[in-house]
């Protein structure tokens, strides 16, 4: 039988890696470490998933370096050697182990104007959008994401600029950009302009390489660049 | 520093970035030119001074460096330094007077005399 040497995250920001020797099986992925270790090694350990198909983006951790799902790693592609390294997601503040407090994502979120604000009431026809239009496939091109925090915790910028609002808030701030029948346009290029906003974006591209759902903000977030600098220049911002 | 004026400084970044592209290029060429051509710091100055053409392209390119280096810097010392407010506005303002100055003062040396 052969067997994983892995290094685990515990205790808060403070804390450190404990070892655990956990069996290696075939088809072995690496929330089945995670799991394992916490059925049969240590119950103290805390850690998040869910759906642990690759829907929900709940477990997602950082993986020998890298932020990725949990669920959907196999150990044979990231530990080939035999070596896993698990922590929490990255630039989030730590509650224990592999666990994060996501209220700061979130709050970028709703910071970026990440709510359609409806123009339409329940008397009105229903809107007519042709799936084909320019700004429908700018918007559905970003319409899949999460919220998983994996884009997040990759981004070089939102480690060192505290305040930047983050690729997954100005991914979604984009497709309601792009969206025709939202009425708070204005608004919401404000909120995504500027030292906090899509400007800081130094498109390194981590973001969109490492997006589980192959998602690509670093073009949303070029998007933003386009319309804002448009809108400053006519003084509408 | 409201958002809008924000918006401004990266427009201006991007446009003096491309008034620089053009800029660098040529002076690459001229550089080339005269080292491959062997050209004293005599003959240079003898061609270069009283060329309004010349003063003009090199006096756009050190205004294009004074407004683009600059507000680089800001971003690097507000990632880096944590900086902010009056202290990163003197900062940045005083690099750009001195690129400006120092610049302006070569161009005037080379191309009046």
């Amino acid at each position: 039988m052969a067997f994983l040497s892995v290094k685990v995250w515990r205790g808060d920001e403070l804390g450190r890696y404990h070892r655990f020797r956990v069996p290696r099986e075939a088809n072995q992925t690496v929330l089945d470490v995670v799991t394992y270790i916490q059925r049969r090694l240590d119950a103290t350990l805390s850690y998040r998933f869910a759906c642990r198909v690759g829907m929900c983006g709940s477990c997602a951790m950082t993986v020998n370096g890298v932020a990725r799902w949990t669920c959907r790693t196999h150990v044979a592609k990231v530990a080939a050697d035999g070596h896993l390294e698990i922590g929490p997601l990255r630039n989030l503040p730590v509650i224990k182990d592999l666990v994060t407090d996501m209220a700061e994502f979130f709050d970028k979120w709703a910071r970026a104007g990440g709510q359609h604000a409806p123009t339409a009431t329940r008397k009105d026809d229903f809107a007519r959008i042709a799936p084909d239009s320019r700004t429908r496939q700018a918007a559905d091109a970003g319409i899949e994401c999460i919220g998983c925090g994996v884009c997040y915790a990759s981004c070089d910028v939102v480690a060192w600029n505290p305040d930047y609002l983050g690729p997954a808030a100005l991914n979604r701030a984009w497709t309601l950009v792009n969206d025709v029948r939202d009425g708070a346009r204005a608004e919401r290029l404000r909120a995504v302009a500027g030292d906090a906003g899509c400007h800081a974006c130094h498109t390194h591209l981590s973001c969109t390489e490492r997006c589980p759902r192959h998602l690509a903000p670093t073009a949303s977030i070029a998007g933003l660049k386009r319309v804002t600098a448009v809108a400053a220049l006519r003084g509408e911002l | 520093m409201s958002t809008r004026t924000e918006t401004r400084l990266w427009i201006a970044q991007r446009a003096s970035a491309a008034i620089l592209a053009l800029c660098v290029v040529v002076h690459l060429v001229v550089i080339v030119y005269a080292m491959r051509d062997g050209l004293s710091a005599e003959t240079i100055l003898g061609r270069t001074r009283g060329s309004f053409g010349w003063l003009a392209f090199y006096a756009v390119f050190v205004l294009a460096a004074a407004v683009h280096a600059p507000i680089g810097l800001r971003t690097v010392l507000m990632e880096w330094a944590d900086a902010r407010g009056r202290t990163l506005a003197i900062v940045v303002h005083a690099f750009a007077l001195a690129i400006a100055v120092i610049g302006l003062r070569a161009v005037w040396a080379v191309f009046v005399g």
